[in-house]
C-alpha cells in the first residue's frame, strides 16, 4: 500500500481570457520511504505538482480533477481544517530559497516553536528542547544561539539547514523538497544534498525532490519522473532513467549535463525552449525541439506506456520497441 | 545606540536652524518693527536713533545670531496681541492640540489595521469594496468639509454632540488640562477627533491594505502556510508584522503633519489649540506669535520623527542602531 497516490491530477489556471491546464492528468505512487524526483525544465509543471499535493496552489490556479490519495484520506476533497492537519505535520514541505522562506520579523526560534504548537499540545519550553534536537540533526553550531537568532543573523546555508530541521520536526511522513539548493552556493548544494539524503534515510521519510538537475536526482532517489509541458513523459527507476533514457525529452537532459561535455567543448543544449502554457503545440508538446520527431508526432499525442522497465510517452520509443518486438518473434 | 541619537541631534538641529531662519525671515520682512512701536509721530531724526538703538541697523546675519540667541534661551520674542511671551501662549494651547491629535491617533491605530487587514486579506468582499470606495471619498474631502457636515448632522440636527469648544476639561497639571477625564470632556473631543482623523484614516487603510497584499504573495507566508498555521496567525503574526513596517515610518511623518492640519480642524470646532491660535494671530498680523509658532510645530516634527526612527528601529530586527549610527 503506497502512501501516495496520485492519479489524473488535472491542475487549471483560470486566467482572465482563457482557462489554461498546467497539468495534465498526472499520475505517480509513492512507497512510505521513498525518494523520488521530479526532474523538468523551469515550466514543465514540477512546482505546481509539489503545492498540488499540498493543496496550496494559489489563485487563480485551482485542481480541476484527480484524485490525491495521502495516506487513506483524498486530498482534493480534503476541507481546509484537515488540510492544516496534514500541512507541516504529515506532509512538510522545503522551498527554494532560504533567504526569503523564513519570516525576517521572527526569530528562529519563534518559527519553529510555532509549528510544533500549531500540531501538538506542547509547552513552549518543550517545543524548544524539539527544536534543538532538530537543530542538532542537522548539525548546526551553536543550536541554543540560533534560537534567538534572526534569518538575517545567519548565512544562507545555515538557513536551508534550519529550513530542513523544521521540516523535521513533526517527524512527517513525507518531505517536499522543491529546488532546495537551486539559490545556494555549489559549495554548500552538495554538503545540504547529503544531510537531506542522510535525514530521510534515518528517519525513514519519504523525499519528493523536484529539480532541473539529473546530477542530483540520480545521487538522492529511487524513481524519477520526467516532466514536460505539465505531463510525464518518462517515469522509472532513477538508475535505468539516468543510464537508459528512452525519451528523447531525457536524453537531452542528460546530454546537456556538463559531466557529458569535454573541457572546452559547449554544453549540449536542447534546441528551442519550453512552451508556454497558453501556446502548447499540437501533437506531442516536445515535437518542435525533438530531433527524432515525425509527422505522427507533430499530429497526435503520445500516450504514456510501459517500455521495458520504464514508462515513456513517445511514438518514436514505441516504434522502435514494436520493431524489437517484430525481430524478436521473427 | 549613542552614535545614532548624535547623528539625529545633529540632523535635527540642522533641520530647527533652518526653520529659525524661514522664521527670521518672515518676523523681519513683515512689516516695520520701528512702526509698529512708535507709529509715524517720531522724527526722522529720532527714528534713525531708535533704529540704531534697537540693532535694526545692523547687517542681517547680526540681527540673525542675536535672534537664534534669544531664541536658545526659550525666548520666542512677546506676543503683540496677548502682550505674553509667544513660548508661554503657545504651551497654554498646546495641551488641548496635543490631546486632539492624540485622541484622532487612536481612532486610526484602531481602525486602520482591521480594515486594511480585512480588505486585504478579501479583498473580493463587497465590505471590501464598500470600504475601499468610502475611502476615495474621505480622501478627496477637504477637512472643514467632513466637520461641518458632522457639526451639521450631530449637534444641528440630532443634538447628540456639542459642536464647539473643549467643554468640561479637567486641570492636570501646570496648563495641562485634560478632555479625557470627564463625560462633558469626551462628548467634545469625539467630533474634532474623528474630523481630524477623517483626514489620514483612508489613506492608512490603503497603505496597510497594499503592504499586506503585498506581503501575502511572499514566500515566508506561502510558507507559513505550509506549516499548517492557523490563518489567523498567519495574517496577524507573519503577516501583520512586516506590513506594519513601511506604515510606521510613514505614520510618524503624518502624526506631524496632523499638528499642522490641527488648524482647520480647530478652526471649525473653535477648539482652543494652538492651531486655532495660529489663524487668529495671522488675522491680528501677530507676526512674533506666527514665528514662535513654527518654531515650535517645527520642533514637534523633529521630535516625532526621531522617536518614530527609534521605534522602527526597535520592531524591525534587521535594523541595529549601531549600525545606522556608522
Amino acid at each position: 500500500m503506497s502512501l501516495l497516490s496520485v492519479r489524473d491530477l488535472t491542475v487549471k489556471f483560470a486566467m482572465r481570457s482563457q482557462t489554461v491546464t498546467a497539468l495534465h492528468q498526472i499520475s505517480f505512487d509513492l512507497a512510505r520511504g521513498e525518494r523520488l524526483g521530479i526532474v523538468g525544465e523551469s515550466g514543465a509543471g514540477k512546482s505546481i505538482t509539489g503545492f498540488a499535493l499540498m493543496k496550496l496552489l494559489s489563485a487563480p490556479g485551482y485542481i480541476d480533477s484527480g484524485t490525491i490519495q495521502f495516506d487513506g484520506t483524498d486530498i482534493t476533497q480534503a476541507p481546509e481544517a484537515q488540510m492544516r492537519q496534514i500541512r507541516g505535520n504529515r506532509i512538510a514541505m522545503v522551498f527554494q530559497d532560504p533567504m526569503v522562506t523564513l519570516n525576517p520579523v521572527l526569530t528562529i526560534g519563534q518559527q519553529m516553536v510555532e509549528t510544533l504548537r500549531a500540531h501538538r499540545k506542547l509547552s513552549r519550553r518543550d517545543a524548544q528542547e524539539i527544536a534543538l534536537t532538530k537543530l542538532r540533526e542537522v548539525q548546526i553550531a551553536a543550536p541554543e544561539l540560533r534560537l534567538k537568532q534572526y534569518p538575517h543573523e545567519l548565512s544562507g546555508g545555515m538557513r536551508q539547514r534550519i529550513i530542513i530541521a523544521m521540516a523535521l520536526l513533526l517527524d512527517p511522513d513525507l518531505i517536499i523538497a522543491d529546488e532546495p539548493t537551486t539559490a545556494l552556493d555549489v559549495t554548500i548544494q552538495a554538503d545540504i544534498m547529503e544531510l537531506l539524503l542522510k535525514l530521510c534515510q534515518a528517519n525513514k521519510v519519504g523525499l519528493i525532490l523536484i529539480t532541473h538537475d539529473l546530477g542530483v536526482v540520480s545521487q538522492l532517489t529511487e524513481r524519477t519522473l520526467v516532466m514536460y509541458a505539465g505531463r510525464i513523459v518518462e517515469a522509472g527507476k532513477t538508475r535505468e532513467i539516468i543510464n537508459d533514457p528512452q525519451h528523447p525529452y531525457t536524453q537531452g537532459l542528460i546530454n546537456a549535463l556538463p559531466q557529458q561535455t569535454l573541457p572546452g567543448q559547449m554544453l549540449k543544449q536542447i534546441p528551442g525552449a519550453m512552451p508556454v502554457l497558453t501556446d502548447i503545440p499540437p501533437g506531442c508538446p516536445f515535437s518542435p525541439r525533438c530531433a527524432f520527431a515525425l509527422a505522427e508526432c507533430r499530429r497526435l499525442l503520445p500516450q504514456i506506456m510501459q517500455q521495458g522497465s520504464s514508462e515513456v510517452a513517445c511514438h518514436e520509443v514505441n516504434r522502435l520497441h514494436s520493431d524489437l518486438l517484430l525481430e524478436e518473434g521473427r | 545606540m549613542i552614535a545614532y541619537l548624535v547623528k539625529r541631534l545633529v540632523q535635527g538641529i540642522a533641520v530647527m536652524l533652518v526653520i529659525s531662519a524661514l522664521g527670521f525671515a518672515i518676523q523681519s520682512h513683515l512689516g516695520d518693527p520701528l512702526r509698529d512701536l512708535v507709529g509715524q509721530s517720531l522724527g526722522q531724526d529720532a527714528q534713525q536713533q531708535l533704529r540704531q538703538d534697537l540693532g535694526l541697523d545692523d547687517p542681517y546675519w547680526a540681527q540673525y545670531v542675536r535672534f537664534l540667541g534669544r531664541v536658545m534661551q526659550g525666548d520666542l520674542g512677546t506676543s503683540l496681541f496677548f502682550d505674553e511671551p509667544a513660548l508661554q501662549v503657545i504651551l497654554k494651547k498646546l495641551p488641548a492640540t496635543l490631546e486632539l491629535v492624540f485622541a484622532a491617533t487612536v481612532i486610526i491605530v484602531l481602525l486602520s489595521v482591521p480594515l486594511g487587514v480585512y480588505t486585504a486579506i478579501r479583498p473580493h468582499a463587497i465590505l471590501s469594496r464598500v470600504i475601499m470606495g468610502l475611502s476615495v471619498l474621505g480622501i478627496s474631502t477637504p477637512v472643514f468639509l467632513t466637520a461641518i457636515l458632522m457639526i451639521s448632522v450631530f449637534s444641528v440636527g440630532y443634538g447628540w454632540l456639542p459642536a464647539f469648544g473643549r467643554g468640561d476639561a479637567v486641570p492636570v497639571w501646570g496648563y495641562w488640562e485634560t478632555n479625557f477625564a470627564s463625560l462633558d470632556g469626551l462628548s467634545h473631543i469625539l467630533l474634532p477627533s474623528v474630523a481630524l482623523a477623517a483626514i489620514m484614516l483612508p489613506m492608512f487603510i490603503r497603505l496597510i491594505r497594499a503592504e499586506m497584499l503585498e506581503v501575502l504573495q511572499s514566500d515566508y507566508v506561502k510558507y507559513a502556510r505550509a506549516k499548517g498555521l492557523h490563518p489567523l496567525r498567519i495574517y496577524y503574526v507573519h503577516a501583520l508584522k512586516n506590513t506594519l513596517m513601511p506604515v510606521i515610518t510613514l505614520g510618524g511623518v503624518q502624526i506631524g503633519t496632523m499638528v499642522a492640519y490641527t488648524i482647520l480642524t480647530e478652526t471649525v470646532f473653535q477648539w482652543p489649540g494652538m492651531g486655532f491660535m495660529f489663524l487668529e494671530a495671522v488675522n491680528r498680523a501677530d507676526t512674533p506669535l506666527i514665528v514662535a509658532y513654527l518654531i515650535v510645530v517645527g520642533l514637534i516634527f523633529v521630535l516625532t520623527n526621531t522617536l518614530v526612527d527609534l521605534i522602527y528601529a526597535l520592531v524591525n530586527p534587521t535594523v541595529k542602531l549601531a549600525r545606522m549610527g556608522a
